[in-house]
């Protein structure tokens, strides 16, 4: 995998920490996300990675360091800017709308493709029915994509859990991210439900050609889908390399896998 | 047999002036998860103004709503800057009480602004028998039927705007879940604004349909009281519920005083609602057409 070719650099953090209270979460982290990269986050539980991914979307401000997202230098992102920005996010404990049906969740990750305003929107008519039928065009496309036409009108909360995670990734791609933001897109799924993950993640990168961080704790599966991977632990940075060498890391080794695999 | 039909639609018209004000409080607690006990005190602050513009500054009728809206909305703005803003992410009970607190300032303010006496207030709603209905020999108010047109108009309304429109749709994300909605770019912020913006129009609403009733004046606020029970038995999240719930709660009172208040001794129709709320608490707590199991406050 190591030897796909990436260009420009989308975002980077430098020197990022962040603490609550006494508590150090990240201790001066750094790394840089390529454009149309498959960029993945490891280590042991609380090793800092969902922060680091709530970081980059504006959930959390560091007290130290910088994020430059396309060339804009930051102190810290705002979420609904980092949204507007073309960054996208799933969650670790599914944050479906849980009242609402497969479609709507979709469509909510249309909100900032949708422009009229709410006069319009109120009167249902003109330029606001138009976006509608539009953006729902939109939506209708990634429901076959991810292949879950079945449950387009059911609501999410009452279907299983792989399924609502994948509706979840229909959700954060409506938004046609640039940057898609993955936390453990596999956690509790089966070895065939992790199997049509990975392969929708790969074809999200492939054919959208977005890039995408992603927190992993399968290795095979990290090992497999990752150009480029970085190790926390204890919020430090352990490593950061191409798949083969962060395995061959003996630091890694010892904090995280504990035994070399092969 | 006429009788009856002119209890009950008598009751019927009652129930869709309670629905009015179970309105506000069900789009409050539909996208933000508070019960704004202020609510009430809202409709009369809406009359209050409305009468005041009026009134003391002789606008046109349509020039003093359209007026009075824009207060609604100002209020919007300032009750997120001032007070939401700042219990994000708070217990839905630390919320509830801020809106008490906001129920005493409103008081006060329409006192200051426009005086604690009681007002008349007429804004050209047709009074009086339904003639047409009235040869039939049946009484029903033409004031209650045009506040029943009114509620439909606002319930249709209301429920393609939820459920067709992105800012509908953005409104129940946020009830839902924060961090996602934020993770998809909706502003709290802007949400709050809209969401208690439009139940400050439907307070206005309810505000002109009972002020042009019975007068504005204090007691205006007290009316929240009466669509507690139409909210346990449509269910705090339903549109549709607020309604039929009220229409239920209207018909069940007359019904309930005129056929079994002589064995009683009579005076049902004040305490009819809140039994059949507590019954309804007993067996079905989500009410009628509630999502789920919510959290009394």
């Amino acid at each position: 995998m190591s030897a796909r070719q990436f260009g420009d650099t989308i975002l980077e953090v430098n020197n990022i920490s962040l603490s609550f209270g006494v508590m150090k979460v990240l201790d001066n982290i750094s790394f840089d996300i390529k454009k149309g990269e498959i960029r993945s986050i490891i280590g042991p539980n609380g090793a800092g990675k969902s922060s680091m991914l709530n970081v980059i979307n504006g959930f959390y401000h560091p007290q130290e360091g910088t994020i430059t997202f396309k060339g804009e230098t930051r102190k810290a992102m705002a979420p609904h800017v980092a949204a507007s920005h073309g960054i996208a996010r799933t969650f670790q404990n599914i944050a479906l709308f849980k009242g609402m049906s497969t479609l709507d969740n979709i469509m909510t990750g249309r909100n900032l493709k949708m422009k009229t305003n709410i006069f319009w929107q109120a009167l249902h008519l003109g330029p606001a029915r138009k976006e509608e039928l539009e953006n729902r065009e939109a939506a209708e496309r990634i429901i076959d994509f991810l292949d879950i036409q079945a449950i387009r009108k059911k609501p999410v909360g009452k279907l299983p859990y792989g399924l609502q995670k994948r509706v979840e990734l229909g959700r954060a791609l409506a938004a046609e991210p640039e940057l898609l933001l993955l936390d453990e897109p596999m956690a509790g799924m089966n070895s065939e439900e992790k199997e049509d993950m990975s392969r929708f993640i790969i074809d999200v990168n492939d054919e959208f050609g977005t890039t995408i961080a992603l927190i992993e704790h399968d290795m095979g599966v990290v090992m497999d889908l990752s150009d480029r991977v970085v190790v926390l632990d204890y919020g430090k940075q352990l490593a950061d390399g191409f798949p083969e060498e962060v395995r061959a890391n003996q630091k890694v080794i010892d904090a995280y896998l504990g035994v070399p695999h092969e | 047999m006429l009788f009856f039909i002119e209890v009950t639609l008598s009751g019927l018209m009652a129930g869709v002036m309670y629905s009015l004000v179970a309105l506000g409080f069900v789009l409050i607690f539909k996208a933000s998860g508070i019960f704004n006990f202020a609510q009430g005190v809202m409709a009369l602050f809406a009359a209050l103004t409305l009468v005041g513009f009026m009134d003391e500054f002789g606008m046109p009728v349509w020039l003093a709503i359209i007026g009075t809206i824009a207060v609604m909305i100002a209020l919007a703005w300032v009750i997120e800057r001032v007070m939401l803003r700042h219990l994000v992410n708070q217990e839905p009970i630390i919320l509830f009480m801020a809106t008490i607190g906001l129920a005493y300032v409103l008081e006060g303010l329409g006192d200051i602004l426009w005086g604690s006496d009681v007002k008349v207030l007429d804004i050209g709603i047709p009074q009086g028998a339904w003639d047409w209905l009235w040869d039939q020999g049946i009484y029903v108010e033409k004031l209650e039927l045009f506040a029943a047109a009114t509620a439909a108009i606002l319930v249709i309304f209301l429920a393609i705007f939820f459920q067709k429109t992105r800012t509908g749709r953005a409104l129940r994300a946020v009830a839902d879940d924060h961090q996602a909605a934020l993770s998809v770019g909706i502003s709290l912020h802007t949400i709050w604004v809209i969401v208690w913006s439009v139940s400050g129009i439907v307070a206005l609403v309810a505000g002109i349909m009972w002020g042009s009733k019975s007068g504005v004046q204090f007691s205006l606020s007290l009316i929240a009281l009466k669509a507690l029970p139409v909210l346990i038995l449509g269910g705090f999240t339903s549109v549709p519920g607020a309604i039929i719930g009220g229409m239920i709660i209207g018909v069940g009172e007359k019904l309930a005083e005129v056929y079994l208040g002589p064995f009683v001794g009579g005076a049902i129709e004040n305490w009819f609602a809140y039994m059949l709320a507590l019954a309804f608490l007993l067996f079905r707590p989500q009410g009628l057409f509630g999502e789920r199991i919510i959290e009394r406050v």
